[in-house]
């Protein structure tokens, strides 16, 4: 993986084998969970799934490299395990898939994974792509203002990195040193249009450049590199020296989402091949040679994450459609 | 009591706020050591410093964006669009986003924002300095929209928007920015938003405007009452929510309406209140319903000739009352 250096990394410490023990966990069961989200979407179950699959390392060891509880995080819509990174548990994330009464994102009046958990510093409030990021920067600059060390984590594809309103944010965080870590999620496709025909340039990160800002591209699917880069750049936005453009490559395991067939631009080989880049088996056997994993904690980890999984799945389908009464509430605050 | 225009209103408003709260400041083009390009943050930077005067980059996507972001994260942002022609840019960011944040969220969240912005013609600002986008944003559920006619409904008015938990776009006409004085008392007061006011009670015609043109409209009203026709004239100052109940109420005591705006016919303000008036006080009605409104041309031309032709003058307003009245 070529890996660009145009600021300084690599200063953080190494990770314990807790953490990466902890950062494991979290992608099997996030993994678990969207496997499961995708096999009700096949079976008519779940109306609507774009799936994480690919992306785990990249979401969770980012969230890990920063404060929860503090820092924010700014997603789309293809950011479940950074979901699962922060604590929303399968009976929440489940009720979204599901369109049901309690969602905590948005009363399940979005898509599923959308909305906002302000108690866990997460906002993905819209399907239009790239609109967070200038969200994200707001963010930042409320932080600022407000006299907190804060940084806000915005997530977004390469997709999104062509739009104006990604220009747009990026130039205004660095002009005001604002402390925003903008993670691109590269995966090579805007739905089907390739990075040959999204960017002339190779890698999105080189845009840091242009606009006086860090910018990094990284092995996404490999969670050290990941937690040094993210740390790294929160340390320089915590004390003002302004964001960083982190563009983690990784591969879309699985089509766009539970509506697109990806054999209409992808050819056979090139679908296996996506699919072998797998970050949670990657970590798994990394784990496992080093001697940090053992057969049985990790048969544990995915035997409980198993359990409450067919609970959420349940728990889910049980659950009650909003009641049609609430579909004038918060329009306007009402005073 | 003291008389001043609508920009030394619409500034001493944002002072004040600014002084009163720390969440409150305000950012856009060229409003820092320039004080903005009519002024309206004259003084600021030095009062309240670079970090909440911020003079941001020619953005509107971002200065939006980012307004909407810092209110989500419990600021409370004023939003300064140089010209409303520049406000396409936000459509995304304020239509899309920040009209649906509370909404979305399940009031999870809400934005605490105002977009302030110069529209309006007259002023031989052409196709790209004259524009009137009010229907646009006036469509919208989960916006407010305030267009306010006077200094003292200007300084009221916005206050109370920057006080709003939800986004206002506030509405000011920049041909009644100097041009328009009226007296504002000292001592604090706001305006509620949502609220029409009768300008003139009459009780022959109620002619219905907002912005530059309740000028005209009380002028065609003074001179048409030496020709003993009873004008009511209302400011909307709000145009969303709408105020219904003034309007039903007048409209049931004269039984006749005139709709003036600036902003061109088809789809505009006054086909809302054509509709809300058809609505609720048609057995009232003893004439149709008119409306008086700018051409359908996509935007005021700039040679004088050509611009009169676009701007609704009094006479026009006068006339149109007339045929009303005789109807």
């Amino acid at each position: 993986m070529p890996k660009q250096k145009i600021g300084k990394v690599g200063r953080e410490k190494p990770n314990s084998s807790d953490r990466l023990l902890e950062i494991y966990s979290t992608m099997a069961r996030s993994r678990l969970l969207d496997e499961r989200v995708w096999q009700l979407n096949r079976q008519g179950r779940a109306a609507l799934v774009a799936s994480s699959q690919g992306h785990e390392a990249l979401q969770v060891a980012s969230v890990y490299a920063l404060q929860k509880g503090k820092d924010l995080f700014y997603t789309y819509y293809r950011d479940l395990a950074v979901m699962v990174a922060l604590g929303v548990t399968p009976r929440e994330i489940m009720l979204g898939y599901m369109a049901k009464s309690g969602e905590p994102m948005s009363g399940a009046r979005q898509f599923p994974t959308q909305g906002a958990m302000p108690n866990l510093g997460l906002v993905n409030l819209s399907n239009v792509v790239a609109t967070q990021l200038p969200q994200a920067v707001g963010a930042a600059l409320a932080c600022v203002q407000k006299g907190s060390d804060a940084v806000v984590a915005v997530y977004f594809g390469d997709g999104a990195s062509s739009t104006g309103d990604c220009h747009e944010a990026m130039n205004f965080a660095s002009v005001h040193k604002l402390p925003v870590i903008f993670i691109c999620e590269n995966n090579g496709y805007a739905i089907s249009v390739p990075l040959e025909k999204q960017m002339a340039v190779k890698n999105v990160s080189v845009r840091g450049d242009s606009y006086n800002m860090p910018g990094f591209t990284i092995d996404g699917t490999n969670v050290v590199e990941v937690f040094k880069t993210v740390s790294d750049a929160a340390n320089r936005a915590r004390i003002g020296e302004g964001p960083t453009l982190i563009e983690g490559m990784v591969e879309r395991n699985l089509p766009h989402t539970g509506d697109d067939d990806d054999r209409r631009y992808r050819s056979e080989d090139e679908i296996v091949k996506a699919k072998e880049k797998n970050p949670v088996r990657i970590l798994r056997e990394l784990l496992k040679k080093d001697n940090i994993l053992t057969n049985e904690v990790d048969l544990e980890i995915n035997k409980a994450a198993k359990i409450s999984i067919d609970d959420a799945t349940e728990y889910g389908e049980s659950a009650s459609y909003p009641d049609p009464d609430e579909f004038y509430d918060h329009v306007y605050s009402q005073v | 009591m003291k008389e001043v225009n609508v920009i030394e209103a619409v500034r001493q408003a944002m002072y004040e706020e600014m002084d009163r709260d720390q969440d409150v400041f305000i950012l856009g083009e060229d409003i820092g050591v320039r004080g903005g390009v009519f002024l309206a943050t004259d003084g600021f930077l030095e009062a309240f410093g670079a970090h909440r005067v911020i003079d941001t980059p020619i953005s509107e996507s971002a200065i939006a964006g980012v307004a909407l972001g810092a209110a989500m994260q419990g600021m409370r942002p004023i939003v300064e669009i140089e010209f409303a022609d520049f406000i396409w840019p936000v459509f995304n960011q304020i239509l899309g986003e920040a009209a649906r944040i509370r909404y979305g969220t399940n009031g999870k969240l809400h934005a605490p924002l105002v977009l302030r912005a110069p529209y309006g013609g007259g002023i031989r600002g052409g196709l790209y300095h004259s524009q009137s986008p009010e229907a646009y944003f006036a469509h919208t559920p989960g916006l407010k929209v305030v267009a306010p006619s006077t200094p003292f409904d200007a300084k009221g008015l916005l206050k109370s928007a920057i006080r709003d938990n939800d986004p206002v776009v506030f509405l000011e006409h920049k041909k009644t920015y100097r041009l328009v004085k009226g007296n504002i008392p000292k001592e604090e007061y706001t305006i509620p938003i949502g609220k029409a006011d009768v300008k003139i009670e009459g009780g022959d015609v109620t002619v219905v405007t907002y912005g530059l043109m309740l000028h005209h409209c009380v002028e065609a009203a003074r001179i048409l009452k030496d020709n003993n026709i009873d004008v009511e004239v209302i400011d909307l100052r709000t145009l969303r929510p709408i105020d219904h109940e003034t309007l039903i109420k007048s409209v049931t005591k004269t039984g006749k309406a005139l709709i003036v705006h600036e902003d061109t016919l088809a789809l505009g303000i006054g086909a809302e209140i054509s509709a809300i008036l058809s609505e609720n006080v048609f057995e009232y009605l003893d004439a149709p319903i008119k409306r008086l409104a700018g051409p359908e041309v996509p935007a005021m031309p700039f040679s004088p000739t050509l611009e009169n032709e676009f701007m609704i003058n009094s006479e026009d307003i006068i006339n149109a009352l007339k045929e009303l009245a005789e109807y």
